[in-house]
């Protein structure tokens, strides 16, 4: 079994590649459930991806989840956050990005041009937390029918209001 | 059935038309199940040998609504299945039947959230409702049997035409009422 490199190296490694890349674009770096988060500005997370998948160093060409976060009364100004999981299939470990947004403006690019896998996750978070993704190919709800309104895991949508839907969703429109 | 006389040798029986159209209604049910949760495998259980629907006339599952007469909701429905439900239904020959089974068809069960139809019957007239999550086969039976009950009870026209139009349009005016939640 290949040895995978202790916490420390990779900590070390992932922060200097990419921090030099990124300069002020990457926010802070911590160790939290044996994985290496880091945070990065929603200006810099394309080139972050880009770096993170080409540099033969780090090899994030696996993108595993991508998923949108509310924090509504947990945090006062970044209420939305964008969490990217990626795994590195030759190097054995994986890695956490977090891109937090504001309220007014929950935007950022997509990286479905870097892996086609963010595609359906990208349409996920849209649909359910109503995070808007910038150069998405096909923007709409993927879950939810498309007569509903607002964003269903919102922390501040009503847990049972309902929209009804009486027509099938012509992919024509 | 009301059989009246039933002769020697030759045999034969006297009764209306109306009996012997209900007997053949009660013991060829076609049912199409619309299984779309955990209540779909207790009906392959209902249908296979077991618990043996054929005893009942009823084990000739029908994948197209147009040929079958008893639909079958078991399980969960979202509102995006509303419009799907809605064609199946309509696509149905008459005269036909619907069983709601098990809790969340019922009443949308523990899903009282944005997605669920809180009950099908705000969608589609239902005839029998199945309690259970899920229920058993055995209930399963007994929901059939409750449908072959009310075919022998009403009359020969039950569930065609104009009845069925008027129970359709009593559930589009309790929606556009705003009852329907």
């Amino acid at each position: 079994m290949m040895t995978s490199m202790d916490e420390s190296t990779q900590t070390v490694l992932e922060v200097i590649r990419l921090g030099s890349a990124l300069g002020d674009g990457l926010l802070s770096a911590r160790y939290a459930f044996d994985d290496l988060i880091l945070v990065i500005a929603r200006e810099k997370i394309l080139e972050a991806c880009r770096i993170l998948r080409d540099d033969p160093a780090l090899d994030y060409r696996l993108l595993l989840d991508l998923c949108g976060v509310d924090y509504l009364k947990i945090r006062t100004d970044l209420r939305f956050e964008v969490v990217y999981h990626l795994y590195s299939v030759s190097r054995h470990c994986r890695l956490r990005l977090k891109v937090p947004l504001s309220a007014a403006d929950p935007v950022l690019p997509s990286v479905s041009s870097i892996w086609e896998a963010a595609d359906w996750f990208e349409r996920e978070a849209w649909d359910m937390v109503g995070i808007v993704f910038e150069g998405h190919p096909f923007l709409h709800r993927i879950l939810c029918h498309h007569q509903f309104e607002g964003h269903a895991l919102r922390k501040d949508y009503l847990i049972n209001r309902r929209h009804w839907c009486d027509t099938v969703w012509d992919l024509e429109m | 059935m009301a059989v009246v006389k039933q002769g020697g040798a030759s045999g034969f029986i006297k009764t209306s038309l109306g009996e012997i159209v209900k007997w053949g209604r009660r013991w060829s049910l076609h049912p199409y199940t619309f299984a779309t949760a955990c209540c779909g495998i207790e009906v392959m259980a209902y249908f296979s040998s077991f618990y043996d629907s054929a005893r009942f006339g009823a084990e000739v599952v029908r994948f197209s609504p147009r040929q079958a007469d008893v639909l079958l909701v078991a399980g969960t429905i979202s509102h995006k299945m509303i419009p799907i439900l809605k064609k199946i239904y309509d696509q149905m020959p008459e005269p036909k039947w619907v069983i709601s089974m098990g809790a969340c068809a019922s009443s949308g069960g523990m899903y009282d959230n944005y997605h669920v139809v809180q009950g099908i019957h705000k969608i589609i007239p239902v005839d029998v409702f199945i309690p259970g999550c899920p229920p058993t086969p055995e209930a399963i039976i007994e929901g059939l049997m409750a449908i072959q009950r009310k075919i022998d009870e009403k009359d020969i026209d039950h569930n065609c035409g104009d009845e069925l139009l008027r129970a359709l349009e009593e559930i589009e005016a309790a929606h556009k009422a705003g009852v329907n939640w």
